[in-house]
């Protein structure tokens, strides 16, 4: 069974990058009514509407059950994994009163603090963060060590 | 004659126009940020151009997606700052420039850049905090400033090499305007830095550093980087890099480099700034 995150038609070298969910036309179209709610809340009457009911206001967007859950959870990386894209997901967690890097930060399993730290000294390094190959081996590396 | 000068690139993290907003830019993790600009205002003071063409992109605040054009142009006589999610920025309206936009979208049209003329939009960070860190926070914008939103939020964007050619484009039809207007064109977005999923935080200097290098005294080498090596090396969000090749395009082959200035963390993000002038 293809799962709802698989692509059907694959794009050369776009699901090699570890760590990254490229928001393409399949994605938008997976992702499209989880988007449109996050673009709602750029007009203040809706974020009121939506902070007081939030499970009510989530209703007036046909998106799947799984999609809502992750919202109501405020689950950053399983939405993106659903076809959420960050920069609509930025108009949920700015109604939430939080940052980028706070939601940047729980997507990759560090603390706040703890990326923040690494933000400052240079931010992640791009050796061993090429290609999932690279990532399969570290975590192999790390089991045989 | 109307002619582009000079091309201003810079980043346009979000945190930014929020830390000049609520009065932090002399916090020790702003301080440098704002200080690496100084230069920067006073010699767009002393330029006085009469139009920027700002090269942006919208962050899902004017185009939903309903309809994602490629490359749009803002024709209107005014555009108002968008409420991203926590009430728009306080800064002034964007005044544009009508006439010359309307000249431009015909022009690049005939030459085969089949952009989307946009006639009433809403500008975001993307637009406003390259204005910020440029002109601090004046009354009006001191010049006129026509909009042209690329999409780089769904894969693909257009490629670099189009964006360059789409530059050159823009010059043709910037010089074949009959009033004599001097024009500077921003690129902005970038460097690298991804936002999202696992590898969120990855920065890549060596490869930002030679991006500008490049871009200076190589285009052509920049603009046949492929997508693909932009995700990778730059992160999911640098691709916004491919904006920069839009303002270098629109300069002459010949330029010189004015300033240049990198700074990391900018939040998430490698910031980088490059500000090149033609030579003739």
């Amino acid at each position: 069974m293809t799962h709802e995150t698989d692509r059907i038609v694959p794009t050369a070298g776009f699901d090699d990058i570890p760590g990254t969910t490229l928001f393409d036309a399949q994605r938008s179209r997976q992702g499209y009514h989880v988007n449109m709610f996050c673009m709602s809340l750029m007009k203040a009457a809706n974020r009121e509407e939506f902070k007081k009911d939030e499970a009510a206001y989530l209703k007036k967007w046909p998106m799947s059950e799984e999609q809502r859950q992750a919202i109501l959870a405020r689950n950053w990386g399983r939405m993106i994994e659903l076809g959420g894209n960050i920069y609509f997901l930025s108009k949920l967690f700015s109604t939430d009163g939080l940052s980028f890097q706070h939601v940047a930060a729980t997507m990759t399993g560090l603390t706040q603090e703890q990326y923040a730290e690494m933000m400052l000294k240079g931010g992640r390094p791009i050796d061993g963060n090429r290609s999932k190959a690279e990532w399969k081996n570290k975590s192999e590396t790390k089991k045989s060590g | 004659m109307a002619k582009i000068i000079a091309s201003v690139n810079v980043s346009h993290v979000p945190a930014i126009g929020a830390a000049w907003d609520n009065g932090k830019t002399e916090t020790p993790y702003w301080a440098p940020v704002f200080k690496g600009f100084e230069f920067s205002k006073k010699w767009i003071a002393d330029l006085k151009p009469d139009v920027i063409i700002l090269v942006y992109n919208d962050h899902a605040s004017a185009f939903s997606l309903e309809i994602i054009p490629t490359f749009a142009l803002g024709c209107a006589e005014e555009f108002q700052p968008a409420d991203e999610g926590w009430g728009p920025r306080p800064v002034p309206v964007v005044k544009g420039h009508p006439i010359l936009a309307s000249h431009i979208a015909q022009s690049v049209i005939l030459d085969e850049f089949d952009l989307t003329i946009v006639n009433k939009m809403d500008v975001d960070h993307g637009l406003t905090v390259p204005l910020t860190l440029m002109f601090g926070q004046p009354r009006e914008w001191p010049c006129r400033i026509i909009p042209l939103p690329v999409n780089v939020v769904q894969y693909p964007p257009p490629t670099g090499n189009r964006c360059y050619n789409f530059g050159k484009a823009i010059k043709k039809a910037v010089e074949s305007f009959p009033e004599d207007l001097r024009v500077v064109i921003f690129g902005t977005g970038g460097m690298s830095h991804q936002l999202q999923g696992a590898r969120a935080g990855l920065i890549n200097k060596e490869w930002d550093t030679r991006f500008l290098d490049n871009l200076v005294k190589n285009p052509e080498a920049d603009a046949r980087i492929p997508f693909i090596e932009y995700v990778r090396e730059a992160g999911s969000e640098g691709i916004e890099l491919v904006m920069w090749l839009i303002s270098r395009g629109a300069l002459e082959a010949d330029v010189r480099e004015i300033y240049r200035f990198y700074h990391v963390p900018s939040s998430n993000t490698a910031l980088g700034h490059l500000i090149l002038e033609n030579k003739s």
